[in-house]
């Protein structure tokens, strides 16, 4: 072999260090334009709209998986919390939705009064109009901001940023990782999803938020057309969310995470602060996760606590999984393929098949066949999706023996190696 | 001379066996010190117990010209301070090229921050180049070090630690899986290194400690036996009693 790192010397430019990244980047592109040619609203009218907001809703997922990937595929931490805080981005962003929209319908209805209505009573009306459902009838506290495009989108980022900061920074500075970590973040979603569902959580407990799909003030736009401006949004955030992860994972940051997670202590013995490093990309990664959630539940609709609930965030583990761990692509793929394949099974698309002595219904036993499937790829294709890849470019594994790439659990194992 | 280590009193109990029994231990700014001992004297505890890893139940620890005391700082903090360590298994990271390996080991900031705006220059090149060489892996750098063999391993370790340039090195048998004329290229390595810092090294090889050519400390369940040339303690009764005469 020759001297690589030495003779060649890295292109100056991110990207043309980095030629899978404009593949990437490429086939995004060419996706979007396929997709907004053959939409309702911008295109042929192929795709219904509703699918449309299917797949604008996968890019989002693909962008929470990126996130999931960084996290634990680069840095070995298993966060079984990550979808909490899409939820809670999610969460940011409907409640501007649905005050903005509210204030509109009151102010039409209020104006029909002679006197022109008190910002009291215009704050009343919203109150009970949001509220009436859960029987309260003042805006809670958490509202405040809910007026402010421009606040809601700094909670979005804000507010999942610090709860990972403050709760990564007990966690790690108490050194808990592995099995323990995992479960802790698992506690973390199931008390803010119990938190939400409680009438007086301020967030309409079980109802959640609904109606995010109309945008306030464009009633007269079809949701065909906004759906394809979400695609595209959608589709903007994943290509810079991939292009970030791509930066941070390059470099010598890129370096010390995959120490981290493959020995952890022989990291701290070279002098870097393992604590900041895992509270940093935590962080990095809850803010990536509300980003996506924000542009998730517009598609949707509605947001509820039933989104936040623990399963969620394996969901999102087993997406990587089975795509790939420690290769960004292999997140995307899994996320894309996991949850298209599973809205077309739990859609009610997916024939049932009749055993003559018992019918599988799909609607109940796709969990069981997706369980499955995560277990077979455990054991037998470690690299997931992304394996294939490998085997394209004729990329074999490192012969270990059968030994682990480090003594840490979250460290690679042979089979997932590849060079 | 100038001390840079000054480890006294120190004693750590695990689950009621002493591995260190009131430790007492110098070392100079520019010194060479072997340290011999048999199996389960403690050898490898006085080096946790120095780095971080491990913390001792009493005693003082000081180092440095400020005299900080190393007890209540991080592993992390310990390293940056500029103690190196190499471990009695070679650990390097497996997944990661040779070169990524002394790269992220050059002395440099070590902050997230930093790490993430960090950009290789001709300086770090050559740098981790010049290493490579000194450590015979010059053209073993663009391969993952999971491929490397154990000798070559603890190589990647010892060039590691010197890419961080620590004032104290703590090398935890640094010969064992190598060849005979790898070992002698290893007491140069460290003979050399010695020249401008402090080298302490635990090995079991006699011959390997006789090439060091420098004073030898014992260690016995946890304490000092024996301090001096290595002449000198060969000779000592104890240390023939519970170390050389089996
Ligand atoms: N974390 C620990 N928990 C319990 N006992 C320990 C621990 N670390 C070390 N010991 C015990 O302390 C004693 C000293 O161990 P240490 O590894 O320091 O010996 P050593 O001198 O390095 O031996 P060797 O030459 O075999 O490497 C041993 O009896 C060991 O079992
Ligand atoms: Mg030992």
């Amino acid at each position: 072999m020759t001297d690589i790192p030495l003779s060649n010397k890295r292109p100056r430019f991110f990207l043309a260090a980095n030629p899978s990244v404009l593949v990437f980047l490429a086939l995004l592109g060419l996706f979007t334009l396929g997709v907004t040619l053959l939409s309702e609203g911008a295109g042929t009218g192929a795709l219904s709209t509703s699918f449309v907001k299917t797949l604008g809703k996968t890019l989002c997922l693909c962008l929470v998986a990126i996130a999931m990937d960084l996290v634990w595929g680069y840095c070995g931490i298993l966060s079984l919390g990550h979808f909490a805080f899409f939820g809670i981005g999610g969460y940011a962003i409907g409640m501007w939705l649905m005050y903005a929209r509210t204030e509109l319908i009151v102010m039409e209805s209020l104006t029909s009064a002679t006197l022109p209505p008190t910002s009291q009573e215009v704050s009343d009306a919203i109150a009970s109009q949001i509220f009436g459902v859960v029987g309260a009838s003042e805006l809670p506290s958490i509202w405040v901001f809910a007026h402010s495009l421009p606040l809601q989108l700094l909670a979005v980022i804000i507010v999942p940023g610090l709860l990972a900061l403050v709760f990564g920074w007990l966690a790690f500075r108490s050194r808990v990782t592995g099995v323990y970590l995992s479960i802790l973040t698992q506690a973390m979603t199931l008390a803010l999803s119990l938190y939400l569902f409680q009438n007086d959580s301020g967030l309409r407990g079980n109802n959640g938020l609904s109606g995010l799909q109309n945008l306030p003030g464009l009633d007269d736009m079809p949701q065909s057309i906004i759906s394809v401006w979400f695609f595209w949004a959608s589709a903007l955030a994943l290509a810079l969310g991939y292009l970030l992860a791509n930066w941070v994972i390059s470099g010598k940051f890129g370096n010390v995470i995959r120490g981290i997670r493959d020995d952890e202590a022989r990291v701290r013995f070279l002098g870097y602060s393992v604590e900041g490093y895992k509270l940093f990309i935590f962080t990095l990664t809850a803010v990536i996760a509300g980003i996506a959630g924000a542009l998730y539940y517009p598609q949707a609709g509605i947001i509820n606590p039933a989104e936040i609930a623990p399963i969620a965030s394996i969901y999102l583990a087993v997406w990587v999984a089975i795509g790939g761990r420690g290769r960004l692509y292999g997140a995307v793929i899994g996320a894309a393929f996991v949850s298209l394949v599973s809205s077309w099974f739990t859609g009610g698309q997916a024939p049932d098949v009749n055993l003559g002595f018992y019918t599988i219904k799909w609607v109940d036993w796709w969990t069981v066949l997706l369980g499955l499937s995560f277990v077979l790829v455990t054991l037998f294709a470690p690299k997931g999706i992304g394996g294939l890849f490998d085997l394209l470019f004729h990329r074999h594994l490192i012969d270990r023996h059968g030994a682990d790439l480090g003594p840490d659990q979250g460290s690679k194992r042979e089979e997932e190696t590849g060079q | 001379m100038t001390t840079l280590l000054e480890v006294s009193g120190v004693s750590k109990t695990f689950d009621g066996f002493k591995a260190i029994n009131n430790l007492s231990f110098q070392i100079g700014e520019r010194e060479l010190r072997a340290v011999i001992g048999p199996n389960g004297a403690g050898k490898t505890t006085f080096m946790d117990i120095v780095t971080g890893k491990t913390r001792p139940d009493e005693g003082r620890i000081v180092y440095g010209d400020k005299g900080a005391s190393l007890l209540k700082m991080s592993e992390s903090r310990i390293a940056q301070a500029g103690i190196g360590r190499k471990f009695q298994r070679p650990t390097v990271f497996e997944d990661q090229t040779v070169f990524d390996n002394l790269m992220m080991a050059l002395k440099n900031k070590r902050g997230p921050i930093a790490a993430l705006l960090y950009r290789l220059d001709q300086r770090d090149r050559e740098k981790v180049a010049a290493l490579a060489e000194s450590i015979g892996l010059r053209a073993s750098l663009p391969r993952p070090a999971g491929e490397l063999s154990h000798g070559q391993k603890q190589w990647l370790e010892i060039g590691m630690l010197l890419a961080q340039e620590p004032k104290l090195l703590l090398v935890d048998e640094p010969a064992a899986g190598m060849t005979p004329a790898e070992r002698e290229h290893t007491t140069d390595l460290l003979k050399e290194a010695a020249k401008t810092r402090a080298v302490v090294v635990v090995e079991h090889d006699m011959e390997f400690v006789r090439r060091l050519d420098c004073k030898v400390t014992v260690l016995h369940e946890g304490s000092v036996l024996a301090e001096g040339s290595l002449d000198h303690v060969t000779k000592n009764q104890d240390v023939i009693d519970v170390y050389l005469g089996r």
